[in-house]
């Protein structure tokens, strides 16, 4: 076991704990309130908000897996092939939209709430699955895709068995990208009412105290990091599965 | 049998393969040889229409190509390329049983049939089954490639550049296992490469392809002595086309009755080797022998005449 | 392509677009489901729809309803892509002059409050336009010097647009007016929390990536570190920062003189520098191990030192990648300081978080628009310069 392994395993375990009983970390964070201050966000549980920003985030980046993948796909295939340069500048293109703007333009459709952030999350998160899956579905070594066709798999079974096994860890990067881009992007959720960790840093802003600013701020950096991590070892597995060998696979 | 009739590509007003026709007997090895862009791997893709024709017609044993779906039709035959193009994310030995897997074999025939073919090509199926392909040698690789193109044993072999990225030493190997191979099993096997060398040295019948012609369709001693056009003599080489004559043939052919000095030289060997052999050893014959008997001698007079241009 | 990797497509010299017949099917949807404008009575209410016909004066309904008619049958036949880039062009003209005549009209003589915004109907139509523009720009694999003069023009049609006074009369233009002065006050703390937070980290970067390009333990902490900053959302690592930029400016009054503080721009140039770092540095490295070997051999065979290596040599053909590193900074600043305006940085943010506050969607407007745009023109203008500096080959794409 590694010692970056062992931090990690560290920090999760200061997160939980610091989720379940947050008065016990009261005395850390009383310096930065003012006086009369809380220094424990009150009006709602810790465990409570981070569960629903998680909620929020995985609902989105799936939704946005399922269906960039499958934009992906099809434009890669040759019935959709018409579409591909086109889809490529436009997923370019909307990548320069701020998140902030796509949630903010989505308010007027669907109002306050959890949906238009869950929307917003959505189509942003698009983009970068959507571009990671049509690079990783182009750029197959082409001794193998001919090889498959060769041996008379159908296109069905070259998509199954070949692209998409191939393709899998730059598909993933782009899940891992489109994640934390929505856990980031959901933080921004609470200033348009979404029941997200950012109420904290809000609630911490609007009222000046710091001690929330502080606690909102760690909980979604520390939950960025740690999920960023994991889904990148994810992402080395699969790589050493494909390319390295036995050793490392599952049985 | 494989017959090609007529058979056209074109790319807008380009032909790349310009009306070729051509027969290849079942249990052969043809090789189609050719420069870069002359439109072999063309002709070649268009057999398990990898390709598809522009016009013109392909039947194997009488039944035109087109009446089966393309992805049928490949499974009948092996299809192996220059570069292996193995499945990086799957084992050897799923990699070899990709087409039985297709075609619903069983799966401990699968089992029994990659086994065999392991050991075909002289890799231990206990230590290289579950390996990945990333952790072979180029050697080894290519040869996986060529065992997976036979694991439903085709009766047609499609073979694209197979040995191009292997090192003179180890590709040499892989050609002798190639004929050892066909030799086996009798199967017909389609080869396209640049390189003359090999084309004469795998081919029982050789198809100078140049700019989407095909220029000349012959046995390769007949390609040698009657090249059809200047292109096929440069392809040659002119300074090789002796020591190219006596490669074809085995010395058992020259064997003649008599006595020779020195060290003796087996029968199985080309009449190149032995020509070497008397160059160097200073002799003007040598004693032949087969199976540790001598069987009589082979004389520099004999070779000479045999170098020289048929008439 | 190699050839016969992919089954030529039968040749059709009259035929559908698949793509046409997708952007003719939301024409249509748009123009017949959607509303063209929205009158409001006054700023915060809801907006009640209007189509094209009860938008406009007659004549000017008819001769649109005629165009999109047209452009809907025209756009599904297959044609070469100049026809498509005009009609996409021109619909796009057609449909932003249209909305101003419509905010002229719907809006009552001498109300003031009444406010006219463009409908649902009307963004997706110009959609509609734009990808059928897009598409031909794609397909046309433009130069960086035609793509420039292209931005260029729009940005001067735009720009003449809103001078000639004939959006006056639609919302967001509306808000524009009573709050210009903000407007371009903070349109300039966008603009310096963006390049400024650039520039300072072009200045630390690059060395510190050249000196990650020497040293393979440095690269590994650096990179890791900057990973891990990265990650941290932008709303997270602000409000990190507050506290102790706080402390620094209690303890030290000279800090606290010169405008440092737990909020405002201090903490929101100090994110924006910490999250520009990591392209700034990995693209400096990838760029500098990317220099072929052999012109680095041939450098110090001709008997250079180090320090010449990498002025001639290494640096001007790591500059495309540098380059690229820059270009993916700025737009994400851009970006990102909208956020700022939650910790009182300022920018176009105030105005996005300002309009949620108060559900007016025209100011939610005044602020994402121009930061669109803004990153927008950025990220065509830093693409161009990529393609000019990169070496031929790689202009495919």
């Amino acid at each position: 076991m590694s010692w970056s392994l062992i931090i990690r395993l560290l920090v999760l375990a200061l997160l939980i704990a610091f989720l379940v009983a947050p008065e016990s970390f009261a005395f850390l964070l009383q310096p930065f309130t003012k006086i009369g201050q809380p220094a424990i966000y009150d009006r709602g549980t810790l465990w409570g908000l981070t569960l629903s920003h998680l909620a929020i985030t995985f609902a989105a980046t799936s939704l946005a897996t399922l269906v960039a993948l499958g934009l992906a796909i099809l434009v890669t295939r040759p019935f959709g092939a018409e579409f591909l340069p086109l889809s490529r500048s436009l997923a370019n293109i909307g990548q320069t939209f701020p998140p902030v703007a796509v949630l903010a333009l989505t308010v007027p459709i669907l109002g306050f709430g959890t949906a238009p952030t869950l929307v917003a999350l959505f189509l942003y998160g698009l983009l970068p699955i959507f571009e990671n899956s049509i690079t990783g579905l182009t750029t197959l070594p082409p001794t193998v895709t001919v090889a498959a066709r060769g041996m008379g798999m159908t296109g069905l079974q070259r998509l199954v068995r070949v692209e998409l096994p191939l393709a899998l860890p730059v598909i993933l990067s782009g899940v891992r990208l489109s994640t934390v881009i929505s856990l980031a992007t959901a933080t921004i959720g609470s200033t348009v009412a979404a029941r997200t960790l950012g109420e904290i840093i809000i609630a911490g802003l609007t009222a000046s105290n710091t001690a929330f600013v502080m606690q909102g701020g760690l909980i979604v950096a520390v939950l960025a990091v740690l999920i960023y991590d994991g889904l990148s070892a994810l992402e080395r597995f699969f790589v050493a599965r494909t390319t390295k060998g036995s050793s490392l696979s599952p049985r | 049998m494989i017959e090609i009739a007529e058979i056209s590509k074109t790319y807008g007003n380009s032909a790349v393969v310009d009306r070729v026709t051509m027969k290849v007997e079942p249990h052969t090895i043809t090789v189609i040889v050719g420069t870069s862009g002359s439109g072999k791997t063309t002709l070649l893709r268009m057999i398990n229409r990898l390709v598809e024709p522009s016009s013109g017609t392909i039947r194997i044993d009488g039944e035109d190509t087109r009446t089966v779906p393309a992805y049928e039709l490949r499974r009948r035959m092996g299809y192996a390329i220059q570069g292996h193009g193995l499945f990086p994310h799957r084992t050897v030995g799923q990699n070899i049983g990709t087409v039985p897997k297709l075609l619903g074999w069983d799966k401990a025939l699968i089992a029994r049939r990659v086994d065999e073919l392991l050991e075909l090509f002289q890799l231990d199926p206990g230590e290289y089954r579950d390996r990945m392909p990333s952790e072979l040698s180029g050697g080894q690789q290519q040869r996986i490639g060529v065992a997976r193109a036979l694991a439903a044993e085709p009766n047609i072999l499609l073979m694209d550049e197979p040995f191009g990225a292997l090192d003179p030493i180890i590709r040499a190997q892989a050609q002798q296992n190639l004929l050892d191979i066909q030799k086996r099993f009798g199967t017909t096997i389609v080869l396209v490469t640049h390189d003359m060398e090999e084309a004469i040295h795998l081919g029982d019948r050789i198809a100078v392809m140049d700019d989407g012609q095909l220029l000349q369709y012959a046995a390769p001693e007949e390609i040698i002595a009657r090249p059809a056009t200047d292109f096929i003599d440069e392809l040659i080489g002119t300074g090789e086309r002796p020591f190219r004559l006596l490669s074809l043939a085995s010395i058992r052919a020259a064997v003649e009755p008599g006595e020779a000095d020195g060290a003796s030289i087996s029968a199985d060997a080309t009449l190149r080797d032995a020509f070497a052999e008397l160059l160097w050893s200073g002799r003007t014959a040598l004693p032949v022998e087969d199976r540790g008997k001598r069987i009589g001698r082979v004389t520099l007079a004999e070779l000479k005449r045999r170098a020289a241009r048929p008439r | 392509m190699t050839q016969g990797v992919g089954t030529a497509l039968p040749k059709r010299t009259i035929g559908l677009d698949k793509l046409g017949v997708v952007i003719a099917l939301i024409l249509a949807a748009a123009w017949l489901l959607l509303p063209f404008a929205d009158f409001k009575p006054n700023r915060i209410l809801p907006g009640e729809p209007r189509s094209i016909f009860s938008a406009l004066p007659p004549i000017y309904a008819a001769i649109l309803a005629v165009g999109l008619g047209l452009s809907i049958f025209a756009s599904l036949i297959r044609t070469s892509a100049i026809p498509r880039l005009l009609l996409g062009f021109i619909g796009v003209v057609a449909l932003v002059l249209a909305i101003g005549v419509a905010g002229h009209y719907l809006t009552p003589e001498g109300d003031n409050l009444a406010r006219i915004a463009p409908g649902a109907g009307f963004w997706v139509l110009v959609g509609a336009y734009a990808l059928l523009a897009a598409d031909s720009l794609t397909r046309l694999r433009l130069g960086p010097w035609p793509r420039l003069a292209i931005l260029a023009l729009v940005v001067v049609g735009i720009c003449a647009l809103l001078w000639s006074g004939a959006w006056d009369e639609l919302s967001i233009l509306k808000e524009y007016a009573s709050r210009h002065e903000a407007f371009w006050r903070e349109g300039q703390i966008h603009i310096l929390l963006a390049f400024g937070s650039l520039i300072v980290a072009c200045i630390v970067g690059i060395p510190l990536g050249i000196a990650c390009y020497r040293s393979k333990r440095l690269r590994t902490i650096v990179l890791n570190v900057l990973n891990a900053v990265q990650t941290i959302p932008s709303i997270a690592l602000f409000g990190l920062l507050i506290a102790p930029l706080g402390a620094l400016a209690a303890a030290m009054p000279g800090l606290a003189a010169i405008g440092v503080s737990g909020i405002g721009v201090a903490p929101a140039m100090l994110a924006l520098f910490l999250y520009s770092l990591l392209p700034l540095v990995a693209n400096t490295v990838v760029g500098l191990l990317g220099v072929p070997e052999d012109a680095n051999d041939a450098a110090m065979g001709m008997g250079m030192t180090d320090g010449q290596r990498l002025v001639a040599v290494e640096l001007p053909l790591a500059f495309p990648v540098i380059l690229t590193g820059i270009r993916i900074v700025l737009v994400q600043n851009i970006g990102i300081a909208t956020i700022a305006a939650l910790i009182g940085g300022g920018g176009f943010g105030v105005f996005v978080f300002q309009g949620i506050g108060q559900t007016a969607m025209d100011l939610v407007l005044l602020g994402a628009v121009p930061t669109v745009g803004l990153a927008f023109v950025s990220a065509v203008i830093l693409d161009a310069f990529v393609e000019m500096t990169s070496p031929r080959e790689a202009a495919n794409d």
